[in-house]
């Protein structure tokens, strides 16, 4: 008879994998409600084509490695990051645009590199990035809040932009994102006390947007609480984009807007707790975190203000992925009982 | 003798390809090949080169000495692809117009300088032309392939301006698989060049590698009927 050995610690631990992502999903619930409110079928199509294509493209994928299949399909990181996509991607997105993501984010992100915990690129924002950069025209083409939610286009009109060409008089339902309203008529020379005055702001400080964000946010937070994430990453990606904001905001607050509109338009929240925090490709260290959370944040403002899209939340995140390995590197921290320098 | 050119061959075409194994010759294979037809005029004025630059240095590196004959290389390879770039500049304006850098850029190609060093400076003039046409062969394929990869996706075309080279009854040529196709733009940017470069590498590595374990199959398989 052999008695296996054992070591203390008999606690069994709760952060296993499939549970820390399981509770990602649960933080995402509040954001996607508000979005589902706004936004109605489209949302519910991102999400089911998102899951299905990322689960069948992992799962065949898996296959081809020869790897076991359903223990990697029950961790749920797959899940989470057709999850983001869904979100992240416009509203009633073509089947085609949602594949094409699910493919650079599935294979060419993930498996190529050598699957889950291997990657050292965010799979959601490399899936997110290829289509923004290959297919401008539908990535730019946001269906306006509450005009395109339940109760204005039905589930077939929906059917019919996702599977066919876009429904007729596509237009009436397609506004311009507040950050992309506000850099178009930025470059036209108005300022931003005259944009807010017109649609979609109309002289409100927050449209539906800010109320996404919100959402994001109390989702992040709950994370937070529950320890699933540090609070490094998601203050020092908010507080470079307050800061910079915040600087030029005071020196001209006609041609720079308010932090408060950077912090609550766009993905900020989003990228902030839920994509900056990916713990397989960023950094490790509290100070390479510090760091790494800074670097998106101040990309992402540069992006906005100088860059040529509107928002940079997937760029300024792939961007600092590739800083990671150098920022664990020289960020260790001093091993206990060792004198000076590390 | 034949055995020789044999291996040439498959040298140039497959095990040490330039594109492939090699992995020369990078700047022009990520800048031009966005579709067929520049990556087969490239292609056609690279092998031009070295068929030729290797048969000049092949003939006289009997004379070159020893510690100069890098800048003799590169005087040689610079006089010949000028030549060539002026026979495009006068025959194929527009593909010139296309090319337009990459023409002159071949003398800094390190394919033409490395062939130049490694096989020409070593050996015969009638193996030399060999070699630089079986490595350009090889480097025309790969940029054709990569080409074709890159225009299908982002274009939804194959062999479009085909009538740069051809002439105009050339046209016909172009092959265009459904006009409502949105195209990965992607494919067409540098990075699909990396992309499509790397899959190309891994294809060719697989198939090398199925090749080896058939190879070793077949070889104990033959050891098991003879020690029976």
């Amino acid at each position: 008879m052999i008695f296996g050995a054992r070591t203390s610690t008999f606690i069994t631990g709760t952060n296993h994998l499939s549970q820390l992502m399981l509770q990602v999903i649960y933080a995402l619930v509040p954001a996607t409600l508000v979005v589902l409110y706004f936004f109605g079928w489209g949302l519910v199509s991102n999400l089911l084509l998102s899951l299905i294509f990322a689960l069948g493209l992992e799962a065949s994928f898996l296959k081809l490695r020869q790897r076991p299949i359903s223990p990697a399909l029950q961790d749920l990181s797959i899940t989470v990051t057709a999850w983001l996509l869904a979100l992240a991607l416009p509203p009633y997105a073509p089947w085609w645009l949602i594949l094409v993501a699910m493919l650079f984010a599935v294979i060419i992100a993930k498996h190529l590199y050598g699957g889950l915990g291997y990657n050292p690129f965010n799979p959601a924002m490399v899936g997110y990035a290829a289509v923004l950069v290959s297919f401008p025209l539908q990535m730019t083409l946001w269906p306006a809040p509450l005009q395109s939610g339940f109760g204005n286009i039905d589930f077939i009109q929906a059917l019919q932009s996702v599977f066919a060409s876009p429904i007729p008089r596509w237009d009436a339902y397609t506004q311009a994102t507040p950050l992309d309203h506000a850099k178009v008529n930025l470059g036209l020379g108005k300022t931003l006390a005259e944009i807010f005055q017109q649609p979609p702001f109309n002289g409100l400080g927050s449209p539906p947007i800010a109320v996404v964000n919100l959402a994001y946010l109390l989702g992040g937070l709950w994370l937070i609480y529950k320890r699933v994430i540090s609070w490094h990453i998601p203050s020092a990606m908010l507080g470079a984009i307050a800061v910079l904001a915040g600087i030029f905001w005071l020196i001209n607050p006609n041609q720079y807007p308010s932090p408060a509109f950077h912090l609550f338009s766009g993905a900020t929240m989003l990228g902030a707790f839920f994509i900056a925090t990916d713990p397989v490709t960023a950094s490790t260290t509290l100070r390479g975190k510090l760091i790494y959370a800074a670097g998106i944040g101040g990309l992402v403002w540069v992006i906005r203000t100088w860059g040529s899209y509107p928002d940079g939340v997937a760029f300024a995140v792939l961007f600092m992925n590739m800083t990671a390995p150098l920022l664990d590197q020289y960020t260790q921290p001093r091993v206990y009982g060792k004198r000076g320098k590390r | 003798m034949s055995s020789n050119y044999r291996a040439m061959l498959t040298d140039g075409l497959w095990n040490n390809n330039p594109g492939l194994v090699q992995l020369l010759g990078l700047c022009p294979m990520m800048a031009v090949t966005t579709n067929v037809m520049n990556g087969l005029g490239l292609g056609l004025a690279t092998l031009l080169s070295l068929t030729i630059t290797n048969l000049i240095i092949a003939l006289s590196r009997d004379f070159i000495r020893e510690e100069i004959r890098i800048p003799v290389f590169v005087l040689i390879i610079a006089s010949t692809v000028t030549a060539i770039q002026l026979l495009i500049q006068a025959y194929f304006h527009e593909l010139y117009l296309v090319l337009g850098i990459f023409i002159p850029l071949i003398v800094t190609n390190c394919i033409v300088i490395g062939r130049a060093e490694a096989f020409a400076s070593k050996n015969p003039p009638q193996y030399a032309w060999f070699d630089g046409l079986m490595m350009g062969t090889g480097f025309m394929l790969v940029l054709m392939t990569l080409g074709g990869i890159r225009e299908l996706l982002a274009k939804g075309t194959l062999f479009a301006d085909a009538h740069l080279m051809f002439g105009e009854s050339a046209r016909g040529l172009t092959i265009s698989f459904g006009s409502d196709y949105q195209g990965l733009l992607l494919a067409a940017l540098p990075p699909g060049a990396f992309i499509g470069l790397g899959f190309l590498v891994a294809g060719k590595n697989y198939i090398d590698q199925k090749r080896a374990e058939r190879n070793t199959a077949r070889l104990q398989s033959a050891k098991l009927s003879e020690s029976t």
